[in-house]
């Protein structure tokens, strides 16, 4: 007896490595894509001690269009149309030198949200010919409104999350659900080096509960930890006159 | 540098009375953590599991921190033979929801050979201070199940040692306080039991001879502690409750429940509440609680028993703002008897009563370790809150009577032991100092090692 199907991209990130832990304790069939090769096949090895039904890993650079095809091919020869799909992938980069270099910006909105956007439309297209399936999407509170200190990663995600929610009204009629985890920072390797610590930085086992706990109740959008809806409320509300004054 | 070791915090062990800032390194691969070690620059390094060292031997004040709780995967299990390769970053916790519990060919379950009084650790911390159980005088020290090791040396890179393979140093990790590189993977060979249900059986004693008579009487039952009254005095001195527990058949299948913790403790109060009038009071209560008979059975689970302390997260709080030491010794069964009640009179004599005393005989089985802890005798673990000049000269005392009876302190549980009180109790010590790697430091070690035979001067610089 098996669990649910899982497939991630991104399968190295911290977040979606203790989401795919919780679902290989519920003995889930995976489908696992990450750039780096060997770290993916130790989290293999991981995901298959922790209870995992079934594991398919795929060293791949989403960044390149070509390997889409071939890729989500080898997705459902594994596990089929998965049931669950969760899209983690994503830079933060250094902010101070991709604002003054043309390439790093554009690296950065492609691997941000061009390269998600492309990947979620050939799998809506899967999901919708099987009638079912839920898109998990990390995004960012980043998104919700420009700051000097990382706008490009920003925009790009808020961009993502424009473009979630139009897919989601797009296939509210087919059965296809699309969640959008807007996390706040993060306690992970990406974050690191930005002196963030504390009350505001969460850890990744506690943002992995959260999305598990809003897939059970099928919400559109999760803010994790929850604070962050009300302090990205207000951020949203300052007039820019005092937006300008802080250094967010 | 910066880029490798990107945090600056400060990190508190256990005792919560050594607190020193590090620049911090939390690596989530093998490969990130070799980036770190090589960046390290001129300042010396520490691994950092989840510093439930008391005192400063998992501290690394001024230099830098390697954090291993991100490199935590379990890499192969052979269900057949028990035996686990993973990370070193693993928990114990995260093994009793995983493996623990996997059926073992010909029945019964696969258990952790050894553990330690809180599921917390990780395994290299487990390893890095040879750490016993309940279960010493069957098991021996956790070192004796671990089959081999993969290290990061900053002078000969990626290392994978065992008894046969780099003996000297796998000798010298087991036990050697993180100095010998960091510790990246481990074999561990499991145990297998019955099932993970224990028939256990509380019993009271009126002083030190009836817990060895009751030590006597226990040779069949695998895990034994005892919990020792330490306000008593005159007659009833080395009063307690003494604990055995054995493994029953059956039992729920499969991996064992994630025990959340129940309560929290979620800051240290002003002024601790626990001072002699409560203590008097908790003492005399424990100690009636087993009625008449002076005895009690009960059926638990493996890791209630286990870990008592693990159902009050932050119990270390307790103790209020200054913290606490904690005073762990091991004395050889000759002088065992007379040592133990000349280090509860001094106690009791002292006024400064400890919380948790726990008395433990600990068996001959030897373990691989060069500094290992355990060896053939009693265990007397005491916790005393900090109170300044008054603490310092009651451990000292106690030291004394360790070192003067052949024993020696654990240095996990402690932040202030001399060099010489260190020396007397390891003897090898100089052979861990020439296995460690010249990269790798520790207060403790700065304290007790071979830097604490150069001038003061030389060592501030």
């Amino acid at each position: 007896m098996s669990g649910p199907s899982l497939a991630v991209f991104g399968a190295t990130s911290a977040i979606a490595e203790q989401l795919a832990r919780r679902f290989a304790a519920k003995r889930a069939r995976l489908f696992l894509v990450a750039r780096d090769g060997a770290r993916l096949e130790r989290i293999a090895a991981d995901l298959s001690l922790r209870g995992a039904a079934s594991i398919a890993t795929r060293a791949a650079d989403l960044d390149d269009p070509a390997v889409l095809a071939p890729l989500l091919e080898a997705m459902e020869a594994a596990i089929g149309v998965p049931e669950i799909v969760l899209v983690a992938f994503g830079t933060l980069g250094d902010q101070a030198a991709i604002a003054r270099d043309v390439e790093a910006t554009r690296r950065s909105l492609g691997t941000n949200f061009v390269s998600p956007a492309c990947l979620l439309t050939a799998l809506a297209g899967r999901m919708e010919s099987a009638g079912r399936g839920l898109l998990v999407v990390l995004t960012s509170v980043a998104g919700e409104r420009g700051r000097a200190s990382n706008y490009v990663y920003g925009a790009a995600k808020g961009g993502l999350s424009t473009f979630l929610e139009g897919l989601r009204h797009r296939l509210a009629p087919t059965g296809v659900r699309v969640l959008d985890v807007r996390p706040g920072p993060v306690a992970t390797p990406m974050t690191a080096g930005l002196g963030l610590s504390g009350p505001l930085l969460a850890a990744p086992e506690r943002v992995a509960a959260d999305i598990e706990r809003a897939i059970e109740k099928r919400r559109s959008v999760l803010y994790t930890p929850w604070f962050w809806r009300w302090i990205m409320l207000v951020i949203r509300a300052l007039p820019e006159p005092i937006f300008h004054r802080t250094r967010l | 540098m910066v880029s490798a070791f990107p945090e600056v915090e400060d990190r508190l062990s256990w005792g919560r009375v050594h607190r020193a800032r590090h620049r911090l390194a939390r690596p989530t691969h093998p490969r990130a953590a070799a980036d770190a070690l090589a960046a390290r620059g001129d300042r010396s390094v520490l691994g950092f599991g989840l510093g439930r060292s008391y005192g400063d031997s998992c501290l690394n004040p001024g230099g830098l921190l390697i954090e291993t709780p991100g490199l935590d995967r379990l890499l192969a299990f052979d269900p057949e033979r028990g035996i686990l390769r993973a990370e070193a970053g693993c928990t114990l916790a995260d093994l009793l929801v995983t493996v623990v519990g996997r059926p073992a060919p010909g029945g019964g379950v696969w258990c952790l050979p050894v553990s330690p009084g809180t599921r917390f650790v990780t395994l290299g911390g487990a390893i890095a201070n040879d750490v016993h159980g309940k279960n010493h005088g069957l098991a021996g020290s956790f070192g004796r199940h671990v089959l081999a090791l993969r290290l990061l040396r900053s002078d000969r890179g990626l290392l994978d040692c065992g008894p046969e393979r780099e003996g000297e140093l796998f000798r010298a990790t087991i036990g050697g306080l993180g100095l010998t590189g960091l510790i990246l993977e481990v074999t561990l060979r499991l145990e297998r039991v019955p099932g993970l249900l224990l028939e256990v059986e509380d019993r009271r004693f009126d002083d030190l001879e009836g817990f060895y008579r009751l030590v006597e009487d226990s040779t069949a039952w695998p895990y034994t502690v005892a919990w020792v009254d330490c306000l008593a005095r005159g007659p009833r001195l080395g009063r307690g409750i003494f604990s055995r527990a054995r493994h029953l058949e059956g039992g729920p299948p499969g991996p064992m429940p994630p025990a959340e913790p129940r309560l929290a403790v979620p800051f240290a109060p002003p002024v601790s509440p626990l001072n002699r009038w409560t203590l008097g009071a908790f003492n005399a209560l424990l100690w009636r609680r087993l009625g008449r008979a002076g005895r009690r059975v009960r059926t638990l689970p493996w890791h209630r028993f286990l870990y008592p302390l693990d159902a009050i997260e932050g119990w270390n709080r307790l103790y209020g703002a200054r913290g606490f030491h904690q005073h762990q010794c091991v004395v050889p069964p000759k002088t065992a008897p007379e040592t133990v009640r000349r280090l509860l009179e001094t106690i009791a004599g002292s006024g400064q009563g400890s919380f948790l005393a726990v008395l433990k005989t600990l068996g001959p089985l030897p373990s691989p370790g060069l500094l290992s802890f355990p060896m053939e005798g009693t265990t007397l673990a005491l916790d005393f809150p900090e109170r300044g000049a008054a603490t310092a000269a009651l451990l000292d005392r106690l030291d004394r009577i360790v070192l003067e009876a052949g024993g020696r302190l654990y240095p996990a549980k402690d932040g202030r032991m001399s060099a010489e009180v260190f020396r007397a109790g390891f003897p090898a010590w100089r052979r861990l100092a020439a296995a460690a790697d010249p990269a790798f430091s520790s207060a403790f070690w700065r304290r007790v090692g071979p830097a604490a035979d150069r001038p003061a001067l030389e060592r501030a610089a």
